[in-house]
């Protein structure tokens, strides 16, 4: 198959209850109204969704695994940045 | 010689519910054939999933059949144990898949004729009739809106997916008339508002498909005659094959359930 002819898309669903699209798997198609009937073929068809996006995977500009250490390492150390450390007045209720 | 076939008496109501219900399941089990072998894992699923919703529609359809004719028949002795002849469904559905672009041609003329008629159904003075073409038609106008921006594809595609989808619409033309052949049985089941008369059809359907195939870049042929048998039982030697196929096992274990 083609990368010419059939390029790859990413496929992202919302579901029935949930507020933002999530990401779900990538397919092959021709161009964009069939990669939208391939992603309602093969990621809806168990009921999984009411909106479908579809996103050329050339699109995506990615985080270089390589990097993951300087990105991401330095916010392992930092736990006050959770919102752990406060006490909640019991009037307040649920937050 | 005892026999596995039913023998029912076939009222008017009964003879339309099976023209409906025998395109559903040979044209759902040709396309089941599909199955593993399409050209790319995404159509391979969607074709299973419009051979699944016709099967689906073709459950529905003999379940009303077994409750029309009444004397305790199911659901699956109209699937499996009337003969060839018994057969109700039109040609078109029968041929064979041919290659991928004979697959989407029969499918765009088929789904192009049924989205219209389910969309007359729903109106049956036939209350079961219209409640299952409410669902059937959902699922119709997506079964044309895939087939028909293949066509567009493979028309306007290359050379080759030009020429072969050019060549199935040739080839599959002359099976279209049977779509709009208002015998004594549809005619009088319009009258009496239960079923959409399918010769007044026909105008919309040429409508449908002429977007279609302009964008297609395909050329309407010009069928000499049209060919036709299907409805009243005289199928293709197609059928004989898709019934053995279809048919083994409750004809081999006659009553077996899962």
């Amino acid at each position: 198959m083609s990368e010419k002819h059939l390029p790859l898309w990413e496929v992202f669903i919302r579901s029935r209850s949930g507020l933002a699209h999530k990401h779900c798997g990538s397919l092959h198609a021709a161009d964009a109204e069939m990669a939208l009937q391939a992603a309602r073929d093969v990621y809806t068809r168990r009921g999984e969704g009411n909106s479908i996006w579809v996103v050329p995977s050339s699109a995506i500009v990615a985080s270089d695994p390589a990097d993951k250490d300087e990105l991401f390492e330095p916010a392992l150390s930092k736990i006050y940045r959770h919102p752990t450390f406060y006490d909640v007045p019991d009037e307040v209720g649920h937050m | 010689m005892a026999t596995t076939s039913i023998s029912f008496a076939e009222s008017s109501l009964l003879n339309l519910v099976l023209r409906r219900a025998d395109d559903a399941l040979i044209l759902g089990h040709r396309l089941s054939e599909w199955c593993g072998h399409a050209p790319m894992v995404e159509e391979d699923i969607a074709l299973a999933n419009i051979a699944l919703d016709l099967v689906g529609q073709a459950r529905s359809l003999y379940g009303y059949a077994a409750l029309v004719e009444g004397s305790g028949l199911t659901e699956d002795h109209f699937a499996y144990r009337r003969e060839q002849h018994q057969y109700r469904n039109c040609l078109l559905v029968e041929q064979p898949n041919g290659d991928f672009a004979a697959t989407i041609v029969r499918q765009v003329l088929f789904s192009a004729f049924m989205d219209l008629y389910w969309r007359e159904m729903m109106t049956s003075r036939d209350k079961a009739l219209a409640a299952m073409a409410g669902k059937a038609e959902k699922e119709t106008a997506y079964h044309l809106r895939h087939s028909g921006e293949w066509l567009i594809r493979l028309g306007d595609g290359t050379d080759d997916s030009h020429e072969r989808a050019q060549t199935a619409l040739d080839e599959l033309w002359v099976y279209t008339g049977e779509l709009f052949e208002a015998d004594d049985i549809e005619r009088g089941l319009a009258q009496s508002g239960v079923a959409p008369d399918v010769l007044s059809l026909e105008g919309s359907w040429n409508q449908r498909l002429a977007p279609i195939l302009r964008e297609a870049r395909l050329e309407i042929p010009q069928a000499p005659f049209m060919q036709s048998g299907g409805r009243s039982g005289r199928h293709s030697e197609h059928v004989g094959y898709i019934l053995a196929d279809l048919q083994y096992l409750q004809r081999t274990h006659p009553e077996a359930v899962w």
